[in-house]
């Protein structure tokens, strides 16, 4: 007899127990082992694998570092990195022209492709530049802070006529010592390095300002004084400003300079030696034979 | 007997390997459910702080960490009846327990109640050779246990040593390095039907699973049923189980008897199936929400829906009291308890010092049963619930769990069997290298 009130079972009840494999599946899934090696070294594996097999082929290599490049180029055109002018603070115009045409960089350019601080270093080896500073300011302007060598004396060097600044840089070439007459002039071998000496005692020597010539380095080892007149002050290898000061304050007290002598001598601080001209030397034994009287004038006559 | 040393020590090196993992699964095969708990051991770290036994009678070294029950198929009377529907089952209780573990577990320790156990008394005695019991000497008294012929078939399953005794000293739990000039022992023995213990270990092993150890359900659901004076001056515990009753008598802490009934709750549900024309699982449930083994005069008149599927109105609001109920249930209990009482008087457990009486297990939920088991038992009579025990869900504290919380204390702290102590020197071969190394180490 059919049930009339019972309402069928759609589908025979479902077996609880798991099958033996799906049991076993479940035990493999608990195992920490195969659960970490499943989880992170399958899907690490594949990564690696595809990549691998992406990238063994040449053509593919080439076409993910075409489109590395393209991505960086795109980031870098940016507007924002673009450098669109360069200032030149602080460097005169000569000096400026100068370093635009020695870094001829083509604007606008990317502040990616501008190596600001061997730009710095090329610039500061500059013969004219002491010291620069390379900046990007925002706006995309390159900025450099220049700060100038002055020159200070001219330098008749065995190379040329040379332009240094305080330190005995050389700032400049010059076609000639007359283009910049305002500067003092020092020649010789060596006189470069000693530029500061030098410009030391061309202060000490202001008294007598008018009458120098120059300065002449010796031997590489000390300075002469050259006046016009073709007088020398021969100054010692140490002490050279004070031995100067010295012959000043003679000159001043006796009016030396303006003697008729070739030379002063004050190499040796102990035993100033002048030495005089030729006709200073006769006209010398000639008053030296009146003071003496007849026997020298017999002398002299003899 | 050397098959089954080799057998047992081979489970006790597993549960070993187990308990050095640190984890291990229990199972309980009944015949009315499968019970599956998943320990973790902690490791004696946690040991340390208490001196002696720890906290918690020594079981906080463990924590159930995956519980999993499942109703049992293809067991009757606590022994594998189909294979399949059996291995079936430990699967699902297996995988559910191992999901909310959420660990694998490979190590089992199982627990039955049938296979008709029968218990033995051993006694053995030996001369000490230097008047000081050596483990040699245990060793050796142990070998001389006459074993009775327990019959084609059958297996050791517990060898337990319950006391030692020196001269006329007896009673000592350790007898090792005392003075005296005999030692003697008795030893516990238990035996079941070898098909069992062989079915059981095939549905285990096709489970994928190592068994680590067996025991008898009776004995550990009354490990986790007695308390401890209880175990210490003698008393039975009575498992109700689905299919076997198993009751085992305790005394000094050592279990001295254990035997089984083959009547339980099911035989109930079948009785009343049959007494009131329901299905078995209707009639489950009857027992279950309305069961009873006192009935009185409220019982009259409490009336029970019984319903039925057929269409036949008549016969779907079919109606029983209660009163009814109670008495199809009630022979049939009293039938169980009867049946105990003559093992117990069999046992002599008259003779016990203390005669407490637990009753555990999932048939001692009827209502009234302490009643009429103190009527037929005698005056002790209490019902057991198992021993909390760390992380066991509430679902599984009831007396239904008995057996597998005390298979948990068994895998923490397991008694000391034949199998554990030294195998005296002549059994070993005669030009065996073990022999050389012992020699060695006694004389130098």
């Amino acid at each position: 007899m059919q049930p009339l009130t019972a309402t069928k079972p759609a589908a025979p009840r479902r077996d609880p127990a798991p099958s033996r494999w799906a049991y076993r599946m479940n035990r493999l899934w608990l195992t920490p082992l195969f659960r970490a090696a499943l989880r992170v070294g399958l899907p690490a594996f594949l990564v690696i694998f595809i990549a691998g097999a992406y990238f063994a082929n040449p053509e593919n290599r080439e076409k993910a570092g075409l489109m590395v490049a393209d991505l960086r180029n795109q980031i870098e055109t940016r507007p924002e990195f673009m450098v669109k002018l360069m200032a030149i603070d602080g460097a005169s115009e000569p000096l400026a022209e100068d370093i635009r045409s020695a870094f001829p960089v083509e604007f606008p350019i990317s502040s990616f492709d501008l190596d600001l601080a061997q730009m710095q270093r090329d610039i500061e080896e500059l013969a004219a530049v002491e010291d620069a500073a390379v900046r990007i300011k925002p706006g995309g302007i390159l900025e450099l802070q220049i700060t100038e060598r002055i020159p200070a004396i001219v330098w008749r060097s065995p190379e040329g006529v040379k332009l240094l600044d305080r330190e005995g840089y050389v700032v400049a070439d010059i076609p000639a010592r007359l283009s910049r007459p305002d500067l003092p002039l020092i020649s010789g071998e060596g006189a470069a390095e000693h530029a500061t000496e030098a410009l030391e005692l061309l202060a000490v020597s202001a008294p007598i300002a008018d009458r120098i010539r120059g300065l002449v380095r010796m031997g590489e080892r000390r300075w002469d004084v050259a006046l016009d007149r073709d007088q020398r002050i021969l100054l010692p290898q140490e002490g050279a400003v004070a031995a100067l000061e010295r012959v000043i304050v003679l000159d001043h007290a006796k009016d030396m300079l303006a003697r008729d002598l070739a030379v002063v001598d004050i190499r040796n601080a102990s035993r100033p030696t002048i030495r005089l001209n030729t006709t200073a030397v006769e006209e010398l034994r000639r008053i030296r034979d009146i003071q003496t009287g007849q026997n020298n004038g017999q002398n002299g006559a003899n | 007997m050397t098959d089954l040393y080799q057998t047992q020590r081979a489970m006790r090196n597993m549960r070993q390997a187990a308990m050095q993992r640190g984890v291990i699964a229990i199972l309980d095969i009944g015949s009315s459910k499968i019970a599956c708990l998943v320990l973790r051991f902690d490791g004696p770290s946690q040991f340390s702080d208490a001196d002696g036994i720890g906290s918690l009678a020594g079981q906080s070294s463990f924590r159930v960490i995956g519980a999993a029950t499942t109703r049992s198929r293809g067991v009757r009377f606590g022994e594998i009846d189909a294979m399949q529907e059996t291995e079936r089952a430990i699967r699902t209780a297996v995988q559910a327990a191992q999901k909310m573990a959420n660990t694998r577990v490979d190590h089992v320790i199982a627990c039955f109640a049938g296979a008709r156990p029968r218990s033995y008394g051993l006694d053995g005695m030996v001369e000490l050779d230097e008047n000081i019991a050596t483990e040699q000497d245990i060793a050796r008294v142990m070998a001389s246990c006459d074993v009775p012929d327990f019959g084609e078939g059958r297996e050791v399953l517990h060898a337990q040593p319950v006391n030692f005794a020196i001269d006329h000293r007896s009673g000592l739990g350790d007898p090792r390095g005392q003075m005296g000039n005999e030692l003697a022992v008795d030893m516990h023995l238990l035996t079941v039907d070898e098909t069992v213990i062989q079915n059981l270990l095939y549905c285990i092993k096709r489970c994928d699973l190592e068994l680590a150890g067996l025991a008898s359900s009776s004995y550990v659901s009354g490990i986790s049923s007695l308390v401890e004076d209880e175990q210490e001056l003698g008393a039975a515990c009575i498992d109700l189980g689905g299919g076997a009753t198993g009751l085992s008598i305790f005394m000094r802490k050592h279990m001295i008897y254990s035997d089984a009934v083959r009547l339980g709750g099911e035989h109930v549900t079948s009785d009343i199936s049959m007494g009131l024309q329901v299905p078995p699982a209707t009639a489950e449930r009857i027992k279950t929400f309305y069961g009873g083994v006192v009935a009185t005069g409220m019982d009259d008149r409490e009336m029970i829906e019984i319903g039925g599927d057929t269409g036949d109105w008549e016969h779907d609001r079919r109606t029983v009291s209660r009163a009814e109920l109670i008495g199809i249930m009630r022979p049939r209990v009293e039938e169980i308890l009867e049946e105990v009482r003559v093992r117990l008087d069999a046992a002599g457990f008259e003779h016990l010092p203390s005669q407490q009486i637990v009753l555990t297990g999932g048939g001692s939920q009827i209502p009234g049963l302490d009643g009429l088991a103190s009527k037929i038992l005698g005056q002790q009579v209490r019902l057991g619930r198992p021993l909390r025990v760390q992380g066991l869900p509430q679902a599984a504290t009831g007396p239904a769990f008995a057996s597998s919380v005390g298979l948990c204390l068994f895998a923490a702290n397991p008694q000391d069997e034949w199998w554990d102590f030294e195998i005296p020197a002549e059994k070993y071969p005669a030009r065996s290298l073990k022999r050389a190394i012992r020699w060695f180490k006694d004389n130098w």
